[in-house]
């Protein structure tokens, strides 16, 4: 296979030295060339994929725009037969299910995230991470699955009543526990999140020079004091942004949190009752939406939901950049 | 003073022991509910689980062997979509992505890689679903695609960054053109970690349910015709979990361990790549 340039110095170079390989550094190679094209081709892919999901995002979501405004935010009242929409119960079960499920996973993530990195002896680090990682592996459908039959039973039976007989006098726990309610949903999406999570978390806290700890104990820190005063403060906006990528997840996750949270339109503050998410809105309505308005208000939730992602997630990246400049932390999920 | 020490001393103990016990927690969940499938799955895993459709709601018996050659199926045609824009847009953006555009694409795939599955599903069915007149197994393949893609580009960007300049150099001193020193050296280089993202790509869309909910839709009878409604394995198990019938609950769990498995697989099988290319993992 010959790898000389194709076509013939042109004249003028007679009188410099050829150097043959030059044109070939340069890319002025014709399959150079043509791979270059099919490389950019494919990867313009995406940002066009990105356009058009926008673009027919906003323009199917227009109709209910236009029609109700800033109101569709604001207003609970959710009545198809009627042509009257306002999202605001989604978006309240949304964020209160997600944080929920923040304040399981974050310690239980970033327990995992400090044992593996500063604490286990190290022949344990890689075995246990890999299971922690599975956890991401498993699919939506089959923690839905798991939930309905093993969660709830287990949370009706020994986790409401003890909660209920110290805290019940609180907002947060009135009510009749039927199963499917905000806390089954926040529970299994903190299970889903914690991989995600540790991931990162373990991630940031391996990118912490290994002098911060050093210089610690060598103060006469014990090694926990060194971790916390430390390891953890240098990391704190990774660990900030691998918490806040949790909370993308928790945010779009769609059909574990159908199967639990009870798809109930209403706001209330007890966890033990059933509300509703916008992912879990669209899944259980969209093909029932027989009107144009509905469609259009599924859609309008549908924009709601991805922007809230897209300036979650971005905001995590930001974090986590700041730590581990550079180097693709996150990128990987899984 | 002594006192204090003591205490500091307590405190670290107790507080290893605590981030031990969380870590433990979580590995103690994956094993619950991987217990459980097989618990409650795997007593179900009979022949004909495996080769029959599933009969009228209510009677015994019936298998899911549609929703198993479906998502064969449609994760097949998915990957089919996916994996050459993946890793071609991987490729470029190692090779090429310097630029203003290689920002671009980076950016647009991290935000891809975070947007829910649901969004891209009723996104396919306004593009695919609605002109083509009807639910079809190409529209979810297609979805499922779309959430590929992203998380693709990025893993095989990684792991082409990965191989040594000098690998390039050498091959351009020897006059390889750039396009087969980018294919034959740098791409083949990089092949395990690659595969390792297409098989972790795979193993992600495979349990995928949302995007497939107003594109492939299900379909009680067996059809291998892409433009026809197709069952997986994934919608089989939201229908007959959040179905009434103790029999469909069984048949859920059993369906469940089976997809289940599948992922593992294609899982262990990333695991093994990863190690094959670095002699032990990361």
């Amino acid at each position: 296979m010959t790898t000389l340039p194709l076509e013939p110095p042109p004249a003028t170079q007679a009188a410099r030295p050829v150097i043959p390989g030059r044109p070939v550094l340069l890319g002025r190679n014709t399959g150079d060339r043509l791979y270059r094209a099919a490389l950019t081709g494919l990867a313009l892919s995406l940002p066009l994929l990105l356009v058009a999901l926008v673009f027919e995002l906003s323009a199917s979501a227009w109709p209910a725009i236009t029609r109700f405004g800033f109101r569709f935010v604001w207003t609970s009242v959710w009545d198809p037969v009627a042509g009257v929409f306002g999202a605001a119960p989604m978006i309240f079960g949304t964020i209160a299910s997600s944080l929920l499920a923040l304040l399981f996973a974050v310690p239980l993530a970033l327990g995992v995230a400090i044992y593996l990195t500063e604490f286990s002896p190290k022949w344990l680090r890689q075995p246990v991470a890999f299971l922690v990682e599975l956890l991401a592996a498993i699919p939506s459908v089959v923690y839905g699955l798991w939930g309905i039959f093993v969660l709830i039973p287990f949370l009706r039976a020994y986790v409401v009543p003890p909660l209920r007989a110290v805290l019940g006098w609180t907002p947060f726990l009135q009510g009749v526990f039927y199963g499917n309610s905000l806390l089954a949903g926040g529970v299994i999406l903190a299970i889903m999140i914690v991989p995600y999570i540790a991931a990162v978390s373990r991630e940031v806290l391996l990118a912490v020079p290994s002098s911060q700890r050093e210089a610690a104990l060598g103060m006469g820190a014990t090694r926990w004091e060194a971790v916390w005063t430390a390891v953890v403060p240098y990391g704190r906006a990774g660990l900030i942004g691998a918490v806040i990528l949790g909370l993308g997840r928790a945010l779009g996750e769609t059909m574990a949190v159908t199967m639990l949270i009870g798809n109930r339109h209403d706001i209330g503050l007890s966890v033990l009752q059933p509300a509703y998410t916008m992912a879990a809105a669209i899944a259980n309505e969209f093909s029932e939406a027989t009107t144009n308005l509905y469609q259009s208000a599924l859609f309008e939730v549908g924009l709601i939901l991805f922007v809230l992602t897209v300036v979650v997630n971005a905001l995590a990246r930001l974090m986590i950049w700041r730590v581990a400049r550079g180097t693709a932390v996150g990128s990987r999920a899984l | 003073m002594s006192a204090r020490r003591l205490r500091r001393r307590v405190v670290s103990g107790l507080m290893t022991g605590l981030v031990a016990g969380l870590c433990l927690v979580a590995v103690l969940a994956l094993l619950l509910i991987l217990g459980h499938l097989v618990a409650k799955g795997a007593s179900s895993l009979d022949w004909s689980f495996f080769v029959k459709n599933p009969v009228p709601a209510g009677q015994a018996g019936g298998g899911v062997a549609n929703a198993i050659v479906g998502t064969v199926i449609v994760v097949g045609v998915a990957a089919l979509i996916g994996l050459p824009i993946g890793i071609g847009t991987g490729l470029y953006l190692a090779e090429y992505g310097s630029g203003r555009l290689g920002w671009v694409v980076r950016f647009v795939a991290d935000v891809l890689n975070g947007t829910p599955s649901i969004v891209v599903g009723i996104f396919a069915w306004t593009w695919l679903v609605k002109p083509m007149g009807g639910f079809s197994a190409l529209a979810g393949s297609v979805a499922l695609a779309a959430l590929m893609v992203p998380m693709l580009a990025r893993t095989t960007e990684e792991m082409v960054r990965l191989v040594p300049h000098s690998l390039r150099e050498a091959a351009l001193a020897l006059g390889y053109p750039r396009w087969r020193t980018s294919l034959r050296i740098i791409a083949r280089t990089a092949l395990a970690g690659i595969v390792t993202g297409c098989l972790v790509g795979i193993a992600r869309i495979a349990g995928e349910t949302a995007p497939l909910l107003f594109t492939a839709l299900g379909n009680l009878n067996f059809t291998t015709n892409v433009l026809q409604p197709m069952q997986t394995l994934s919608l089989q198990i939201f229908v007959y979990a959040t179905g009434p019938f103790d029999e469909w609950h069984r048949l859920a769990w059993a369906a469940a361990l089976v997809l289940m498995g599948l992922v593992l697989l294609l899982a262990l099988a990333a695991r093994a790549a990863v190690r094959q290319r670095h002699g032990t993992a990361r």
